[in-house]
């Protein structure tokens, strides 16, 4: 309650803070998002824009020239989803339960040092990755030479069935300073007074881990599942960056933000279509709409909070 | 799998664990950064291997500072992170303070409206930003990227900022009010100071994936004059893809800016994802 909330007069002063951050949000954010999916609604025909309803979505799911592309997409996108919640997430929860351990030495520097890939560009991660992993450079298969699996390697990036997890694993590698730091401090913020009582009644070591400490972190896990799905859902650099837009090879890498790119801008041949590309836009939209909600409605419901 | 450090034998799996995964983590920018100083011969020989008198060579930072415009890139992105930045904290900041400050009618909406692009990326509504911009004459203009990047960093701003301006004394408020301080002047003078730790964080936070961000320079300011250095980096790469020297020289200019800032700010970064990760 503030004090100038009892006078009855106007109170600019709160439409002059508010003005500045709520006009660029909305003219910028929230009127293209809303302008987006109402293109989808159109069509340009003669360059004039022809109201047709859904006539754009069910040519991106059925006529077969748009369909094997979108579900293509959709499928890779969702693999690559796949990939982060059960490589990413386990390393990073296992990383932050070795870190918060007490009395560890050099915590901090550990850290420091497995958070670096995350700041880095999509550029870097992306080409540096393709460079190490070419065949004509030879690091990746010297590396594996000196600990004698050789024989193991692939141009993983150049054939259709490893493209599309080196990529994921590649995405993973960067993005695990992510869930590791939200996990640590979620660990570290479990009273002390809990792990006591729980080393009195005998859990120590492993089961302490699985029997009051994940159940703590829960909420923590939640937060990180839906970040890691819209930024999936989202992502385009990576994939850009190391395959192009094509997303090669033959489009095994091809999710859902290479796919608006090149739908939307065009690439060599084919030509740009706005409202196409609104259209795969709105769908992007909507599934993470969707993977927010499913979170905020019913993970989040679920999953008990503890204050300390 | 929580490792307690009593025993010595816990305590060795835990590092061992920890430096095998550390240097997963670095290995890739090392051997980035390291080649891009050998030559040609020594990168393909020896790729694993430290440059000596022999083999160092900066003819690729050679053929960078040649072809590429890397001063005008780096300057571009410097003013668009800059310029993104200062709007976000400052507009974030005083839109925080209304939120968190005043009880009005529709203040827990204006709340929820602002936190919706905290999960729904602006990338979604590209097609549309490209209208707006081609009919605002702002195509390939720094100022559209500015615009597009304040709007982005402005949601987790408002958010994060005004969870710490509920913190900030209500007395002291109350006693610039009954000195007859205006409204602007307790925001600017009294409570803006006081906050400064958490505008930290969230530059940081805000700052990161405006630099590295690929998308919206390529689509709304891919012109020459106008290309930041993710981009220009990127299309460098793309027309040098077999000058090996140029590429690695390339990617270690790209790395070294973020990782100075990174080495800079790396306390306040992590102290800020676990300071709001607690909540």
């Amino acid at each position: 309650m503030s004090i100038s909330s009892e006078k009855p007069t106007v109170r600019w002063h709160i439409g002059v803070f508010l003005a500045p951050a709520v006009l660029i949000y909305t003219a910028v954010m929230i009127l293209p998002l809303f302008g987006t999916l109402q293109l989808s609604f159109f069509r340009m025909i003669d360059r004039e824009a022809v109201f047709v309803g859904l006539e754009n979505f069910r040519t991106l799911f059925f006529d077969p020239r748009w369909s094997a592309s979108f579900w293509n997409a959709l499928g890779n996108n969702t693999w690559f989803f796949i990939i982060h919640m059960l490589v990413q997430n386990p390393i990073g929860i296992l990383l932050a339960a070795i870190l918060s351990s007490p009395r560890l030495r050099l915590a901090s520097a550990y850290r420091t040092a497995i958070f670096i890939p995350t700041i880095l560009s999509f550029v870097i991660v992306g080409f540096g990755w393709k460079l190490i992993l070419s065949p004509i450079w030879g690091v990746a298969p010297s590396i594996l030479d000196a600990v004698g699996l050789k024989m193991l390697f692939a141009p993983w990036l150049g054939k259709e069935e490893y493209a599309l997890t080196t990529l994921s694993l590649i995405s993973v590698w960067q993005f695990v300073g992510i869930p590791m730091m939200l996990i640590y401090a979620a660990l570290l913020s479990i009273p002390d007074d809990i792990i006591e009582a729980a080393e009195c009644d005998g859990v120590t070591g492993m089961s302490q881990f699985w029997k009051v400490k994940l159940p703590l972190i829960l909420p923590s896990i939640g937060i990180i599942s839906v970040l890691t799905f819209v930024a999936n859902f989202n992502a385009f650099d990576l994939i850009y960056s190391a395959q192009g837009a094509l997303a090669g090879p033959n489009y095994a890498t091809d999710i859902l933000g290479t796919f608006l790119y090149r739908t939307f801008f065009g690439f060599q041949l084919q030509i740009g279509d706005a409202s196409m590309g609104s259209t795969i836009a709105s769908i992007m939209f909507l599934i993470i709409l969707a993977g927010v909600c499913f979170y905020l409605f019913i993970i989040q419901r679920r999953l008990r909070r503890y204050q300390f | 799998m929580s490792i307690a450090t009593h025993s010595p034998v816990r305590s060795i799996a835990a590092h061992a664990i920890l430096i095998a995964y550390t240097a997963i983590a670095l290995f890739p920018v090392l051997v980035i950064v390291v080649n891009s100083f050998k030559t040609r011969n020594a990168i393909f020989r020896s790729p694993l291997s430290l440059p000596d008198a022999e083999t160092f060579s900066l003819i690729g930072y050679q053929t960078v500072w040649a072809q590429g415009d890397f001063i005008l890139y780096f300057q571009n992105s410097l003013v668009v992170t800059v310029a993104s930045l200062a709007l976000v904290l400052l507009f974030g900041a005083m839109a925080a303070f209304a939120l968190s400050e005043y009880r009005f009618r529709g203040n827990t909406l204006m709340g929820l409206y602002l936190a919706l692009g905290i999960m729904i990326p602006i990338r979604l509504g590209t097609v549309a930003i490209l209208q707006l911009m081609v009919a605002s004459g702002l195509v390939n203009t720094l100022t559209a990227l500015i615009l597009v990047y304040t709007a982005q960093g402005l949601p987790l701003a408002v958010f994060i900022l005004s969870e710490f301006m509920q913190q900030v004394s209500k007395d002291l408020k109350d006693a610039g009010r009954i000195d007859g301080l205006s409204e602007y002047h307790i925001f600017f003078r009294l409570v803006l100071p006081l906050v400064r730790p958490a505008m930290a964080t969230v530059a940081v936070f805000t700052m990161i994936p405006i630099w590295n961000d690929l998308w919206f320079p390529l689509i709304l300011a891919p012109a020459e004059e106008t290309k930041t250095v993710t981009l220009g980096a990127q299309v460098f790469i793309g027309q040098f893809v077999t000058n090996w020297n140029a590429v690695l020289s390339a990617l270690s200019l790209a790395i070294l800016p973020v990782l100075v800032l990174y080495v800079i700010f790396s306390r306040q970064l992590i102290r800020g994802i676990t300071a709001g990760a607690v909540k």
